[in-house]
């Protein structure tokens, strides 16, 4: 239990780093990557945050629209000023992706992007390949920075190596990525607070200098980051058989998902609801937003017992057999 | 839409982002460790680690930490999201501990704590928490104190001054020179007082200085601001090491107090402690807890798991708890009987007739030798003798065994260098 290094468990950032960037990463090869081990996502996002206050001052930071809420609070905490970007469309309750691209251009170059790798939070609206290689295109005119934040890798799709297919596109075009991830969901290590900031630098020289200005940054918060989190990943992730058994634990959880979401369709459908219900299988991960408005939602509390966040969004790990098609017909009712 | 396909971008790519990025210095304390490492000789002893050995010189995880362990393992509890304050019987256990569970301020509800990442992450939090409500007021700090006390502050952008603390000349406390620094801050400064074991001197206050110096941050209305890393690894005891905070307490004072179970309970890379504000009434309490809530949620969301849960069972459990008191009296008897072979053996060789009782009444994990730089080098260079250059060693990183050989070098160094 003695004290983990300023930048955390090496162990635990070396698989981190072959999850994210591909097992056989020549930047991985190349030591050009700064890591350090982080208190999950919050603790990554605001390292970057806190990173980019301290040396890139006059750097903001777009956020898409609709976003986690906790993101606005890390940047704005952290005093990066914040713009949004276009992304979520509710007529379709897909992608604003002409939206999305206008901003992307009209941005000042060399603006800092937040992206969600996979699985949207709070849409589960995920950009399509060919989508998120139009928007690496326009990054490379625009010299924007892109980071992710990586919080569902292998829970989206059930493949993590598919839900890191965005990172990989803009790796391919060259981009220089900032990258958080978490293992709070996809291992379930939720209250473990386990996870990865990294940044893919120029060089190895560079990528040293930049860790050792992460570590300045979490030293005066909170020293070096917790073992027990950290030590789970890194035992799983390094012993092939182990790491196996995980990869089918975290396709069982995404196919769980995905078949609540079919279920929920289907229900619907059934029971004649004049809308269209396609979204909730078009969505990805945890999350569905299903178009309902905040009246429609108390109602379904009140007179349901259905709790959920008032943008109507559903988070389906919550939806089971048992329960979907009362789900459904509380929705019906609510939206006929 | 477009068709790019897999082009190289044949752009101009401007400078890196981060050509401005320079190397960070190396941090003080672990690049002694790494220095250590590095030594090929049979003689080198590390005494720069602020973590405790036992006398075979091995890190310790204490057997009720284990007990704890085993059967949390057993009760095979998940591992959801814990509230951002923490988890709420590690709240409750903790504040007890600090306070005494029969004390009046817990039984009204006054005290707002709030389960966060060691001793760091409670001062960090009180911190920012200072920045935002209380942004005129400035942090007093001992000299010396922490190293990575300023850090804090000055990442938290809290200004801060330091007050008189340790006397070279006695190598003891500058009591006077303490509150004449205190009594002349600015009314309403935050007064940064470890509660016992001062790092990294080992000098604490007495019971009548501890009474002086509340009467001076009461007068001057200034707030007191406890960094408790070593409740009950100082003395032994958990009750005497909490009586300086349990004192200013006892007056009725508003106080803030950050908690570490780094040290006490071996606990270090689990990163558990606490930050507790006692407050005037219950309701200002229930403001100031979600107050500091907000400012956790964008740092880590909420903290984890593992250590409260440790701490929770161990104090949770009578027989547990009993068995970690007795496995810090151990500890803390360790140090005392290493303090007290070191005194002896430095009082036997050293025939220039100095007084090195210093080392009996400095307490916890660390003493100031006095050495200088030049000195402290020496005992690297020459001796292979590993601690921080400004002349502290950790006692948590001697036995007995090496007593002759560290008085030795002690008194070498400090009679034939300058």
């Amino acid at each position: 239990m003695e004290y983990l290094p300023m930048g955390g468990s090496i162990h635990m950032i070396e698989e981190s780093l072959k999850l994210a960037y591909g097992e056989d990463s020549e930047f991985i090869k190349d030591k050009r990557i700064a890591a350090v081990q982080a208190l999950s996502g919050t603790g990554a996002c605001r390292l970057f945050a806190d990173f980019q206050k301290r040396f890139l001052p006059d750097s903001q930071i777009y956020i898409p629209t609709p976003t986690w809420s906790n993101h606005h609070n890390i940047w704005r905490d952290a005093q990066v000023p914040q713009r949004t970007f276009s992304y979520y469309h509710p007529e379709s309750r897909g992608l604003d992706f002409a939206g999305l691209m206008d901003d992307i251009k009209n941005a000042p170059n060399g603006s800092f992007f937040l992206l969600h790798a996979c699985a949207h939070n709070p849409t589960g609206v995920d950009p399509t390949e060919e989508q998120w290689r139009e928007i690496s295109y326009q990054f490379k005119l625009k010299n924007h920075f892109p980071f992710f934040d990586m919080a569902y890798q292998g829970f989206a799709s059930g493949d993590p190596e598919r839900d890191a297919k965005a990172i990989r596109i803009f790796l391919e075009d060259g981009h220089q990525i900032g990258c958080a991830q978490s293992y709070a969901k996809n291992m379930g290590l939720y209250g473990q607070r386990a996870g990865c900031l990294s940044i893919l630098c120029e060089d190895e020289m560079q990528a040293v200098a930049v860790k050792s200005q992460l570590q300045q940054i979490a030293r005066p918060m909170y020293s070096n980051p917790p073992v027990h989190g950290a030590l789970v990943v890194s035992i799983i992730l390094s012993d092939p058989e182990l790491k196996n058994v995980w990869l089918g634990e975290v396709k069982g959880m995404a196919d769980r998902i995905i078949g609540m979401r079919k279920a929920l369709r289907e229900n619907l459908e059934k029971l004649g609801s004049p809308l269209s219900w396609e979204h909730v299988t078009n969505q990805i991960g945890m999350f569905c937003y299903s178009g309902m408005t905040p009246e429609q939602v108390d109602r379904l509390t009140s007179e349901y017992h259905i709790y959920m966040t008032r943008n109507g969004r559903i988070s389906m790990a919550g939806v089971t057999t048992g329960n979907v098609a009362y789900l459904a017909n509380a929705i019906h009712d609510v939206t006929k | 839409m477009q068709n790019t396909g897999h082009i190289t971008m044949a752009l101009a790519v401007d400078a890196s982002r981060f050509e401005g990025v320079p190397m960070a210095p190396p941090d003080p304390i672990l690049g002694v460790s790494e220095a250590f490492k590095a030594d090929t000789s049979d003689l080198k002893l590390n005494l720069g680690v602020g973590a405790y050995r036992t006398e075979e010189l091995q890190p310790a995880v204490l057997n009720v930490v284990k007990k704890a362990e085993k059967l949390m393992l057993e009760k095979g509890e998940n591992k959801e999201y814990l509230p951002i304050e923490g988890f709420a019987a590690f709240n409750k256990a903790t504040a007890d501990l600090l306070l005494g569970a029969d004390n009046p301020v817990i039984k009204q509800g006054r005290v707002a704590t709030l389960q966060s990442l060691s001793g760091t992450g409670s001062l960090r939090l009180a911190a920012a928490f200072i920045q935002r409500y209380f942004p005129d007021a400035k942090v007093l700090i001992s000299s010396p104190t922490w190293g990575n006390h300023k850090n804090i502050f000055n990442d938290a952008r809290v200004p801060w001054s330091e007050y008189r603390y340790y006397d070279p000349k006695t190598v003891g406390l500058d009591f006077e020179g303490m509150i004449a620094d205190i009594q002349a801050a600015p009314e309403g400064s935050f007064v940064l007082l470890h509660g016992c074991a001062h790092n990294p001197t080992g000098i604490d206050p007495t019971p009548e200085q501890w009474e002086k110096l509340a009467d001076v941050i009461e007068e001057k209305k200034h707030m007191p601001f406890f960094d408790v890393a070593y409740q009950g690894f100082a003395s032994g005891s958990l009750d005497e090491d909490a009586s300086s905070v349990r004192l200013f307490v006892k007056r009725g004072l508003e106080v803030f107090v950050a908690q570490s179970y780094s040290k006490n309970l071996g606990l270090y890379a689990e990163r558990i402690g606490a930050i507790n504000v006692i407050c005037s009434a219950p309701e200002v309490a229930d403001r100031v807890k979600s107050q500091l809530k907000r400012l956790a949620r964008p740092m880590y969301s909420n903290p984890p798991i593992h250590g409260a849960k440790i701490v929770a069972n161990v104090v949770g459990d009578p027989t547990m708890f009993g068995e970690w008191k007795e496995e810090m009296e151990q500890m803390a008897g360790r140090i005392k009987n290493v303090r007290q072979k070191l005194y002896d053996s430095l009082t036997e060789k050293d025939q220039s007739g100095k007084d090195w009782s210093f080392i009996l009444s400095q307490i916890g994990m660390f003493s100031f030798t006095g050495l200088n730089r030049p000195q402290s080098d020496n005992m690297t260079d020459k001796w292979h003798i590993y601690m921080t250059k400004d002349g502290r060693i950790s006692l948590a990183g001697l036995n007995l065994a090496k007593c002759e050989y560290l008085a030795d070098a002690i008194i070498d160094s400090f009679h034939n260098v300058n």
